[in-house]
């Protein structure tokens, strides 16, 4: 495209491309590099912002990783040295925290806090390409945890002396970049419900609980380990630990189904709520 | 649907609850034309440009966009937009925000093209964020016409700007009509809708009160104002045909009529020595308050 001048009735002189502006090739109809570039773009601007906002990305990316080696090397590394499998349930333990936050909080606050700004209804106004905005957000919630993983899997095999090989790796990383989507469903869920301001709260009402009495971090006392299957994070947890070769409870396939049925029961009410309330 | 309008509503109406936003209202947008959609508060403006959209779904009448439904990706992608009330993220930069509205059209502006256009090329490195309110706006100016759209809906687009900033969109704005593009306008400041309009509709109570070009909207209110320095008595011209209302300010009347030209000529007949004599036609501005209250 040629950049034109033209002097405008103000006096402000500068080379501007109004001749091109009506192309005679202009049409509606993107091609699939460009629609496929579209997605590509909402996804890399979605990811940038959210490692810019450091109140966001230094827990999520940093936090997994320091509290492994808080507790996994400084405090019980020579415990652990005889113990793999303490070892190991530590390192599935921040794994799996790592892995919920993003997709809670990156889904749950940020759509709620968008929704109120108008920036849902720009979009929808907007050519934006179908789900871009949704896919986004959901390919950084994956991102943020491939790295957490990528920066766990060193540490532990480095500093932790874990005796991971490379399948338990691959796999566990498999696992936690899908195993990202029910917390994107949950926080997605609230999101569409709630403000900016309640969300936080409500995704801290879920997230906290979860966090501390599905069995994540400690043994639980018998009456709580009955109810434990009711969190994503038990299954979670129990494919991570047949990834990592440990004992673990119930079948892969139910851990996979429940997980996947949360997640796509909850985005369906909330596609259904964006659509209809926005 | 014809061709013939690249935006319309036909017979719309909607309703929020009990409230009736918008109650039969019909509106055409021309190929090439800067129209402004002016009516008070309330008046339904949002909601025809958001059916225009594809924001809303009418309750009854259509909503059509290059006669497709608004709804219809294919026919957003000729159409830029700038809203009111929209918070951006305040931590990408500005020619991240417009690469990122480029990429949903066809065949945009390059980024660097776009922010030239309007002026915005210095800001390019900026966080958003950082920006003044008057910036932000040029900002969101810039992703209403990177991709290079045939229409345009612009919803209170100077609000903020500075003289130089706001008469630079102006430009771009006429220039952009110059080159065939439709603009859609809503505005508070009639003196915008005054200077850049082909076409003005107002809507009061969720329907089109009036409609055409500036010159004829004032020409819709009749009714002129004269001013003069007299020895006549208010009293006494108050009673004359024609005129509607006299006031005393200091020493001169201002006097309201409907037939300006048989009133000045009673005037000059009554009083030899009046001086200072004004005839003013109603503004814009005028006609907008006046049609607005009659409709009220």
């Amino acid at each position: 495209m040629n950049a034109t001048s033209f002097e405008n009735p103000n006096g402000f002189e500068s080379p501007r491309p109004f001749d091109s502006f009506h192309d005679s090739s202009v049409a509606a109809v993107m091609s699939t590099g460009r629609l496929l570039g579209a997605y590509l773009a909402e996804a890399k601007f979605e990811s940038l912002r959210m490692f810019r906002v450091l109140g966001f990305s230094i827990p999520f990316l940093v936090l997994p990783v320091a509290l492994y080696l808080l507790f996994g090397v400084v405090l019980f590394g020579e415990a652990i040295r005889n113990d793999p499998a303490a070892g190991k349930f530590l390192f599935a333990a921040f794994g799996v925290f790592g892995v919920m936050g993003p997709g809670m909080f990156g889904f749950g606050a940020t759509i709620a806090t968008e929704r109120e700004q108008g920036l849902l209804t720009l979009k929808r106004a907007l050519p934006a390409p179908a789900g871009s905005y949704l896919l986004a957000k959901l390919l950084m919630t994956m991102l943020f945890a491939l790295i957490v993983m990528a920066t766990m899997i060193p540490a532990a095999l480095l500093l932790g002396h874990l005796p991971l090989t490379f399948a338990q790796c691959a796999s566990v990383t498999a696992i936690s970049v899908f195993g990202s989507l029910p917390f994107c469903a949950i926080g997605l869920f609230i999101g569409t419900r709630v403000s900016g301001k309640a969300a936080i709260a409500f995704v801290n009402l879920i997230y906290v609980p979860m966090m501390h009495i599905s069995g994540l971090f400690y043994p639980l006392p018998k009456f709580l380990r009955t109810i434990s299957p009711v969190w994503p994070t038990y299954h979670l947890q129990q494919l991570v630990f047949a990834a990592l070769g440990m004992s673990s409870y119930g079948r892969t396939a139910i851990h996979i189904a429940v997980l996947a049925g949360l997640t796509v029961l909850l985005t369906a009410f909330s596609i259904r709520r964006l659509a209809r309330v926005g | 649907m014809s061709n013939e309008y690249w935006a319309e509503l036909s017979g719309v109406k909607k309703r929020f609850g009990k409230t009736v936003a918008l109650d039969g209202l019909d509106l055409q947008v021309r190929p090439g034309e800067l129209f402004s959609v002016l009516g008070p508060n309330g008046a339904g403006k949002s909601t025809a440009i958001s059916l225009l959209l594809g924001l809303l779904k009418p309750d009854s009448g259509a909503a059509r966009l290059f006669g497709a439904s608004p709804f219809r990706v294919e026919a957003r992608r000729r159409v830029g937009v700038m809203m009111q009330e929209v918070t951006l993220a305040p931590e990408l930069r500005v020619r991240e925000h417009v690469a990122l509205v480029a990429s949903y059209y066809p065949h945009p502006f390059t980024p660097a093209e776009a922010m030239e256009l309007t002026n915005i090329s210095s800001l390019a490195s900026r966080p958003y964020g950082k920006l003044s309110a008057g910036q932000k706006r040029q900002v969101q100016f810039a992703m209403a016409v990177c991709g290079r759209p045939k229409l345009l809906f612009l919803d209170e687009p100077s609000v903020g700007l500075d003289v130089r900033a706001r008469e630079t969109m102006w430009a771009t704005l006429r220039q952009l009509v110059h080159n065939g593009s439709s603009i859609v306008l809503t505005t508070h400041y009639l003196e915008e809708a005054e200077s850049l309009s082909n076409r003005v509709a107002v809507l009061n109570k969720g329907r089109l009160i009036a409609s055409g070009t500036v010159n004829e909207i004032r020409a819709l209110v009749v009714r002129k104002h004269i001013t003069c320095s007299t020895v006549l008595g208010a009293d006494q011209i108050a009673a004359w045909p024609d005129v509607e209302s006299v006031t005393r300010d200091q020493q001169r009347l201002q006097i309201s009529t409907s037939n300006s030209e048989a009133v000045v000529r009673r005037l000059l007949a009554a009083d030899s020595n009046l001086q200072e004599l004004e005839v003013r036609r109603a503004g814009l501005a005028e006609a907008f308050t006046e049609l607005t209250q009659e409709a009220a």
